[in-house]
């Protein structure tokens, strides 16, 4: 079994940031990603990021995917990435199972950062698996890095960030918007996003949700539903709207299978998503020399992965024996990036869900 | 059905890939994974409920959900979302029987 001091899981921003100080410091690194290409769902987002400049603001998801890769070129000799590679399992004694190419391998790391990023929800109604109901991420994905159009008319569930800004991309390759739809009584992304939508002619129906799908192999239109204070539905407001996809944008949940396996501390954060590792100061699990960064350990921007990678990084890297040449600097500033993203009444459910899952010591 | 106009990305026609698909002849594009090829095709349906018998699209389209496996040049539960469309593969749409491999 080959053996190797640093794996990480996960090529996205959190990996790929991570990968980067690890190997400024020392360290030789195993980056182990099971897409085709790295730099995880980066690579579909052609809206320019918010944020400040150590963050890429105002750079395009794609370009910045692009950076972090390229940043990496210069290591080469120290760096060994293995791609369309799944890490399958994570044992107590470090060992990880990886299929790839139809094959299942075993190796064993020193040290693992978990960096595996998250999923989209799903919405429960009636005939929700019609083809043709698709994540909004997966309706990016097929536009943008495939070029191929999810439908001609399509409806979005959902009103976050993500929401806005997919059912924009689906209006600039051409789909018609029909609605947007949002549960709560107010839209829950950025407004600089909606109103682009709103001006665009896309209604936002506030307290209203997809009740049922109708199609007999596909999806061929929705019913609607307004929903009441206590989210219930009210009777007799049921509409139809005929729509070929429909996007479920209703929020991600970290994916916490591997440390989960591992029987690492877990804790279920509702502000965060879901299920996420218990975290010393320093990315550290439970489980010793094993880190987390990015949206595994709670949902977040890619702007606060990218920064959580380099922290994680940084400090793994730390525990490891490598100083890195500028830790001291490099700490103070990334923690410094680290609060001003979560600042904010935008940043209160975020410190509120860190806050339940930091802990002091794993004793 | 392609993106033909996009004011941020370009859509340049590459080369044809060609596979089958239940035995019907196909035609994909460089860099396609079969999936995208497939819905560009206009097929949406690609496994099914094993219990309800009802068909599936995919959802996630970045390997989480596992709707969109297929058995591909004989091996079973291939993720087609995350699989790169090679010239001549043998794309089937039943799944229902597992083989174990690896």
């Amino acid at each position: 079994m080959d053996k190797f001091d640093l794996v990480i899981i996960g090529g996205g921003p959190a990996g790929l940031s991570a990968a980067r100080i690890a190997l400024e410091a020392g360290l030789s690194v195993t980056l182990i990603d099971r897409s085709i290409s790295l730099g995880g769902q980066l690579i579909k987002q052609t809206h320019k990021f918010f944020g400040s400049k150590a963050q890429y603001a105002k750079t395009r998801g794609i370009d910045i995917a692009n950076i972090l890769i390229n940043d990496l070129d210069e290591y080469k000799d120290r760096l060994h990435i293995l791609k369309e590679a799944t890490v399958v399992a994570l044992y107590k004694d470090y060992v990880i199972t990886v299929y790839q190419f139809n094959k299942y391998f075993k190796i064993q790391a020193k040290s693992i950062i978990v960096a595996t990023g998250a999923s989209e929800k799903v919405l429960a109604f009636e005939n929700n698996d019609l083809p043709g109901i698709y994540g909004a991420g997966a309706v990016q994905t097929l536009m943008n890095l495939y070029g191929v159009l999810p439908g001609k008319e399509v409806v979005m569930v959902g009103s976050g960030n993500i929401g806005l800004i997919v059912s924009y991309q689906m209006i600039q390759a051409g789909v018609k918007v029909k609605a947007l739809l949002e549960a709560s009584d107010h839209i829950g992304g950025y407004l600089v996003h909606a109103s682009k939508l709103v001006r665009l002619g896309v209604p936002i129906l506030t307290r209203t949700t997809v009740k049922k799908a109708y199609g007999k192999n596909k999806l061929e239109k929705i019913q609607t539903v307004e929903l009441d204070e206590q989210w219930n539905y009210i009777e007799g407001t049921e509409t139809e709207i005929s729509c070929d996809a429909l996007c479920i944008s209703v929020g991600l949940t970290p994916l916490h299978q591997l440390l989960s396996m591992a029987e690492i501390d877990m804790i279920y954060v509702n502000e965060l998503g879901g299920l996420i590792p218990k975290l010393k100061k320093n990315y550290e699990t439970s489980m010793p020399r094993v880190f987390a960064c990015g949206d595994v350990t709670g949902i977040e921007e890619a702007s606060s992965a990218m920064v959580e990678g380099k922290l994680a990084g940084l400090l793994a890297s730390k525990s490891l024996g490598f100083i890195h040449p500028e830790f001291e600097l490099l700490e103070k500033n990334l923690v410094e990036q680290l609060n001003n993203l979560r600042q904010g009444p935008c940043g209160v459910k975020i410190r509120l869900g860190l806050e339940k899952a930091e802990v002091n010591s794993h004793d | 059905m392609r993106i033909e106009k996009h004011p941020i990305l370009s859509f340049e026609k590459k080369p044809e890939i060609h596979f089958t698909f239940n035995g019907k002849q196909l035609i994909g594009y460089l860099g396609d994974t079969i999936a995208s090829a497939l819905h560009d095709n206009g097929i949406m349906h690609y496994s099914n409920s094993i219990l309800e018998e009802r068909p599936r699209g995919f959802y996630c389209a970045i390997g989480n959900c596992g709707s969109c496996s297929m058995t591909v040049n004989g091996v079973s539960n291939v993720k087609t979302c995350m699989t790169e469309l090679v010239e001549g593969m043998e794309v089937v749409s039943d799944t229902d029987e597992v083989t174990i491999h690896g």
